[in-house]
């Protein structure tokens, strides 16, 4: 088990190393001026400098509350009405045609929309990422709802546990493993429009970073807004896996709709 | 009677059309604290009776009363307990076993205690505050009966719950179950396919075949509690079941159909 996390480590380690190394080694040809493509050093040093000055810690700030909300809205409400979609198959019958229809439009789509009905400021972003992560928690909770095994049904109607009871002690946790498929891949769409939210409509945030530091053309910074956008996306995403392994080994289920 | 069971049918429409007799004409009486066991091959109808007497599933001719009120929905005056257990794997077995009561008894701290109390009865107070992944089989069985027993209903109806255990945790579990029914003056009817089990639980064991699912006979099982399954009166009923589903000739130990 450690040998096996050593040597994940390791691997990581010379991924990005390898990765650093033929970053340098095209910076060291000098086919391309440092404003097109800063090298590593420069890099580091904008991030060094993007956290000393504090304004790492307070854009990232802004942008986690962003997420945090958007995202958490998104995953209640898309699961309450998950929920009852699910249960009742003759309306969602009526509502799937106009989800499928409106769930390949970019969040970003609405921006002009977004921006009439709700001004700017924070809400733009946040409405951004609520439409993002919304319809995977939707869809993967209808579906669960109707994948929830016929026995806990029945021992609902044993015990004599009726609605909406029934709704949130029995139907929601019994279908939880197939909705956290839903959670997960929604924590993802939402962090990379949370970004695309922030360079639209915001004055702060990891997104406007980026926008500021093109606009008083720093590409180290850009590029080292892209990497702190990218580790924080991949410690979220951590964090969502370790509270799903938790659940996995207490439920002793696999999460993620058991396929 | 207790439990009437008249002229009681089940026909399944499958998709090609055709119709599927589950279970035919059965008439049976079950007397107020007997303990029965359906035995029988599989597809003869056992879950399908089962299933009827619980009001799971509505009979397509014939009728069950109990205590002269006609079976039509589930209640919590009988509960189904499954060969998979049917424990909610989310909740802690304290919180399982409370499941059943959360309806009855809305304070809070008397809940626990009721339930504290049937986990004590099953012996897994150590384990009460474990996931039902966390426990054995077995374990989960006692869980299993903990919550059933706690809303505390007339009938208990057990679909094969032995059937996923090995066979030293089995006859644990055949006593254990033995020892809760006489505590408890519970009507039970069990469902199972091994003759042994049906003989050492049985007040009568109901023989059933199917093709369709029919009652074939109804043999008494007049031995004292606790058997000992090494008897000559033990043995003598086992082969007497053993004959009437005309499986005799073989000599095991273990009879398994
Ligand atoms: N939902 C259903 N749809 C169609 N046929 C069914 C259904 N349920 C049961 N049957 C059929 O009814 C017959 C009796 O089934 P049942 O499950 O009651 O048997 P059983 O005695 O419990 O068998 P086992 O020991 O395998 O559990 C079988 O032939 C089965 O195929
Ligand atoms: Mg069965």
């Amino acid at each position: 088990m450690r040998m096996g996390i050593f040597r994940k480590t390791a691997v990581v380690v010379v991924s990005l190393s390898l990765l650093i190394g033929v970053w340098e080694l095209v910076v060291l040809t000098g086919r391309f001026a440092p404003s097109l493509l800063p090298s590593p050093a420069k890099v580091a040093a904008g991030i060094g400098d993007l956290i000393s000055d504090g304004s790492l810690i307070s854009h990232l700030g802004v942008s986690l509350a962003r997420f945090a909300t958007g995202y958490f809205s998104a995953s209640v409400i898309g699961m309450l009405l998950g929920l009852l979609f699910g249960c009742y198959k003759r309306i969602w019958a009526f509502i799937d045609p106009i989800v499928q229809v409106l769930r390949p439009v970019s969040p970003i789509a609405w921006f002009p929309f977004i921006v009439l009905w709700f001004g700017i400021g924070d809400v733009p972003a946040i409405v951004i990422i609520f439409i993002a992560a919304f319809y995977p928690v939707l869809l993967s909770t209808v579906s669960g709802v109707r994948k929830v095994d016929a026995i806990y049904l029945k021992v609902a109607d044993n015990f004599d546990v009726r609605q909406p009871k029934r709704l949130f002690k029995i139907i929601l946790p019994a279908a939880f493993p197939f909705i956290a498929n839903g959670l997960h891949m929604a924590l993802g769409s939402a962090w990379v429009f949370l970004v695309a939210g922030e360079m639209v409509g915001a004055q702060s945030g990891l997104g406007y970073l980026i926008i500021d530091a093109r606009n008083s053309l720093r590409s180290d910074l850009v590029l080292a807004g892209i990497i702190l956008i990218g580790v924080s996306g991949l410690l979220l995403d951590r964090l969502i896996r370790l509270l799903e392994n938790g659940i996995e080994k207490q439920w002793g289920v696999s999460l993620g709709g058991g396929t | 009677m207790y439990i009437k069971i008249e002229g009681l049918s089940r026909t399944y429409v499958l998709n090609n059309g055709h119709k599927s007799v589950a279970l035919e004409k059965v008439d049976l009486e079950i007397q107020q604290g007997e303990f029965i066991c359906l035995l029988g091959p599989s597809g003869c109808g056992k879950s399908t009776l089962l299933n009827m007497i619980a009001g799971f599933e509505k009979p397509s001719t014939g009728s069950v009363n109990i205590k002269g009120e006609l079976v039509d929905k589930p209640s919590v005056d009988r509960i189904t307990i499954f060969q998979n257990y049917g424990l909610l794997p989310w909740r802690t077995v304290v919180k399982n076993v409370e499941l059943g009561l959360e309806a009855k008894i809305p304070d809070k701290r008397k809940r626990r205690e009721i339930a504290e109390e049937y986990i004590r009865l099953v012996g897994l107070s150590d384990y009460k505050k474990h996931h039902p992944a966390q426990l054995s089989g077995g374990m989960q069985q006692r869980v299993a009966l903990a919550r059933a027993l706690a809303v505390d209903p007339e009938i208990l109806l057990m679909d094969e719950p032995l059937g996923a255990l090995d066979a030293m945790t089995r006859m644990n579990m055949q006593e254990e179950i033995e020892r809760l029914w006489l505590e408890k003056q519970k009507t039970i009817i069990f469902v199972t396919h091994d003759i042994e089990e049906a003989v050492f639980l049985a007040d009568r064991i109901v023989m059933m075949t199917p093709g369709p699912g029919r009652i074939k006979s109804i043999i008494d099982v007049p031995l004292a509690r606790k058997r000992d399954r090494t008897s000559p009166d033990f043995l003598k009923i086992r082969d007497q079941v053993f004959a009437g589903f005309e499986l005799k000739g073989v000599d095991h130990t273990e009879y398994y159909l």
